[in-house]
């Protein structure tokens, strides 16, 4: 035991004191500092263009529903041929030309814009948001119900779902569902990143120790599987570190972020600018609050970082012990490419589901595919921030690590026979066949 | 007294027989030979000492008692195939494998101290292993290997790799290192260093063990009773020869006639002598035994 101490002793300090990692540790927060806040700042950023539609009218309608904003002027076009209207439309200098159809019982209006660019998406919206209830109205009054007008009024509603989650207690908090498939989408790509960064590591060394020809050296004082596992063991202490260290500074950086702009600040900041007011309003609106700031601060981060912990960990642990197996049977990293496949897929089908997951955290999809533990790190750690049950975690982390143990002892089955095997490029066959040699 | 002793050892990989009821006893403070052509079985027995592989059958007996695992510690291995980490420095990885090897931290480096003065590579401590020459390197490998002063050393090809000076200071050392009471296992294709260097051998071929005792014993058992004679006269000696010896060959050396006789039944070569003496003068007498290389050559191919 005093041996895999050494081992892994080694595997971290000669990581942890190199150039490259120390920089990427203390850069890679300032960069997702820096990417948050131009972010907040391009949201800011106003559209100046002056926008001119040109409006053919065929439901007699669109000139009453159509209000021209600052940017945003409806002009009615007494002509009504398209083309008349597409040799002026450079001179004219307008922005699209916009052709609403008649209103006819029991069939949609038809809405086309013609322009010679694509047309921006908040113009397609606003349009469409502003001719629907017009056009609603047209429809309705065709059935001449009385007091019309006066029913309407009452029955304009604006509806906005909160949410709200219980807690253990009983305690309602108000959720945000943008704001948990942010932290689960974020936090499911991050372990896809560790396990791919450091699985890959833990077989690159494996491969050197091979290819410099020390590990015969080695294994005459250690046992073949105490070398592998101080090595996985080693590296993933590595990764616990920059993790570590990543949300210590990303916790820093936070509060020193929010004590420059200031929570209030950026809701105002947002509400006074005029063209994207709305789509501030409404995403305001959804996150249940003008403050992302507090929002994000009320979320109970601690057993989220723990629980990405445990899968971090015993996600790496499985996925290194492949990619160990496949590091002791090749000589150089050119060779690895087709033994890698049967393992990055099964990690790559993770990050797949795991964009499912984020979506409908509840699925049966989800659930089961949380369960198998080759995807479960990916779509687990996606369902988490969302609230699910203990006891699927627990059973979720113990298939992950049972799957470990048997994995490992496999992997420690090739590896002592492929780190002494030189000369051939090993296929997956042979490398089965590894498995069943005695010692 | 025998320091490791391995009896039949049989060990087969999927579609080869690599050792096949292999025994052979390594006589304690002795440096003991295991040759054998590439291919014959040789790494895969030493790996078996190291137990780096287990054996399908067979057993070793190391100082008297079947090997275990903490062994390891009393046994310094320095491999044919043999390699350094790149990009960790000198001192730092001969500190780490020694270590390895059970030495606490302390000893390590007073020890590393000794050797590395004794070497004169004390301005390596800090360089990276990728800046040193492939003899340099060695030489670090080399001082690694005996560095916790084990009762067994095997040697696997050392000298290659080194240039002349260099191989001549490693025989230096593995004869100080002997007659301090070391055993030694010593791997090699290179002949002229076994007979220099080996008190015992043991030649393996296609698995299996085919010569092993005392070099002189083996180089002696293995002539074929041939004697040199340098003598004056004009007489051919076949004439003079009754029929157990047989003339091989006979020419004229410096002004004396040489000649070669194999005695075909095994008997005092004084009697030969006695035989000649009347008749012509003798100058000289030697019996010719086979180098190291002639017998390697004969029993392998």
């Amino acid at each position: 035991m005093k041996k895999i101490f050494l081992i892994i002793e080694r595997e971290f300090l000669t990581r942890v004191k190199k150039k490259s990692f120390i920089i990427i540790t203390l850069l890679a927060p300032l960069f997702f500092a820096a990417l948050l806040v131009t972010s907040f700042f391009l949201q800011g950023v106003k559209d100046t263009e002056d926008k001119t539609i040109m409006v053919i009218d065929h439901s007699g309608i669109a000139e009453q529903a159509l209000e021209s904003a600052d940017l945003l002027t409806f002009v009615f076009s007494p002509a009504t041929s398209l083309d008349s209207i597409k040799q002026n439309f450079k001179q004219e200098k307008l922005y699209a030309v916009l052709v609403v159809g008649q209103i006819t019982n029991n069939a949609p209006v038809s809405l086309e814009m013609y322009s010679f660019k694509q047309p921006n998406l908040d113009v397609q919206k606003n349009i469409e948001r502003s001719l629907k209830r017009a056009i609603e109205t047209e429809k309705l009054k065709t059935y001449n119900i009385e007091g019309l007008d006066a029913i309407l009024a009452d029955v304009k509603t604006d509806l906005l779902v909160k949410t709200f989650v219980w807690d253990e207690s009983g305690k309602e908090k108000a959720s945000n569902s943008i704001i948990f498939m942010g932290i689960s989408y974020i936090l499911s790509i991050l372990i896809y990143a560790f396990i791919f960064m450091f699985g890959a590591l833990v077989m690159r060394s494996i491969i050197e120790e091979k290819a410099s020809r020390i590990v015969e050296v080695i294994i005459s004082s250690v046992k073949p599987f105490q070398l592998m596992m101080g090595k996985i063991i080693g590296v993933a202490s590595v990764g616990l570190l920059q993790f570590i260290i990543w949300v210590v500074l990303t916790i820093i950086i936070f509060v020193s972020v929010q004590g420059f702009i200031g929570g209030g600040e950026a809701g105002q900041m947002m509400v006074a600018d005029p063209v994207t007011q709305e789509a501030m309003q409404q995403f305001a609106k959804e996150a249940n609050s003008s403050d992302m700031f507090t929002v994000i601060a009320n979320i109970n981060f601690l057993p989220i970082i723990i629980s990405f912990l445990f899968f971090f960990l015993f996600g790496y642990l499985l996925y290194a012990s492949l990619f160990a197996a496949i590091g002791s049977a090749v000589e150089n990293e050119a060779d690895t490419q087709q033994l890698m496949l049967p393992v990055t897929i099964p990690l790559i089908i993770g990050l797949l589901l795991m964009v499912h997951a984020f979506q409908y955290p509840d699925s049966s999809l989800s659930f089961w595919t949380s369960m198998v533990p080759f995807t479960s790190p990916m779509v687990m750690m996606a369902r988490i921030p969302f609230g699910i049950p203990t006891w699927q975690i627990i059973l979720s982390l113990s298939i992950l690590f049972v799957t470990f143990l048997a994995l490992v002892w496999f992997a420690g089955k090739i590896y002592r026979v492929g780190i002494l095997m030189y000369g051939k490029k090993p296929s997956l066959k042979e490398m089965w066949k590894w498995i069943r040699y005695k010692n | 007294m025998n320091l490791l002793i391995a009896e039949k050892i049989v060990k087969r990989y999927s579609n080869h027989l690599a050792l096949n009821e292999v025994s052979i006893a390594v006589p304690k403070g002795g440096i003991f030979g295991l040759l054998g052509p590439n291919g014959a079985g040789k790494t895969t027995l030493i790996r078996i000492i190291n137990q780096i592989t287990a054996p399908d059958s067979g057993q070793v007996i190391f100082d008297g008692r079947p090997l275990q695992a903490d062994d390891v510690y009393q046994i310094g291995y320095l491999p044919e195939e043999r390699g350094l980490y790149k990009k960790m420095k000198v001192g730092e990885q001969a500190l780490y494998l020694a270590r390895l090897k059970g030495l606490s931290n302390a000893e390590a480096v007073a020890q590393l101290k000794v050797w590395f003065t004794k070497f004169g590579i004390q301005g390596w401590w800090n360089r990276k292993v990728e800046e040193l020459s492939k003899g340099m390197a060695q030489k670090v490998q080399f001082i690694i290997t005996i560095l916790h002063q084990p009762k067994l050393l095997i040697f696997d090809e050392p000298f290659s790799g080194f240039d002349p000076v260099n191989v001549n200071l490693l025989k230096q050392e593995i004869l100080r290192l002997k007659e301090k009471g070391s055993t030694i296992i010593f791997s090699t294709h290179n002949m002229a260093s076994v007979e220099e260097l080996c008190d015992n051998i043991a030649l393996i071929d296609k698995s299996k063990v085919i010569v092993t005792g005392g070099v002189n014993e083996v180089r002696r058992n293995h002539g074929d009773n041939l004697v040199e004679i340098l003598f004056r006269g004009d007489t051919g000696l076949d004439t003079l020869l009754t029929p157990i010896y047989s003339l091989v060959a006979q020419k004229e050396q410096n002004g004396l006639q040489a000649a070669t006789v194999r005695i075909n039944d095994p008997q005092p070569a004084n009697q030969l002598l006695q035989q000649l003496i009347p008749h012509v003068e003798i100058h000289g007498f030697r019996e010719i035994i086979p180098s190291m290389n002639d017998i390697f050559i004969k029993l392998v191919s």
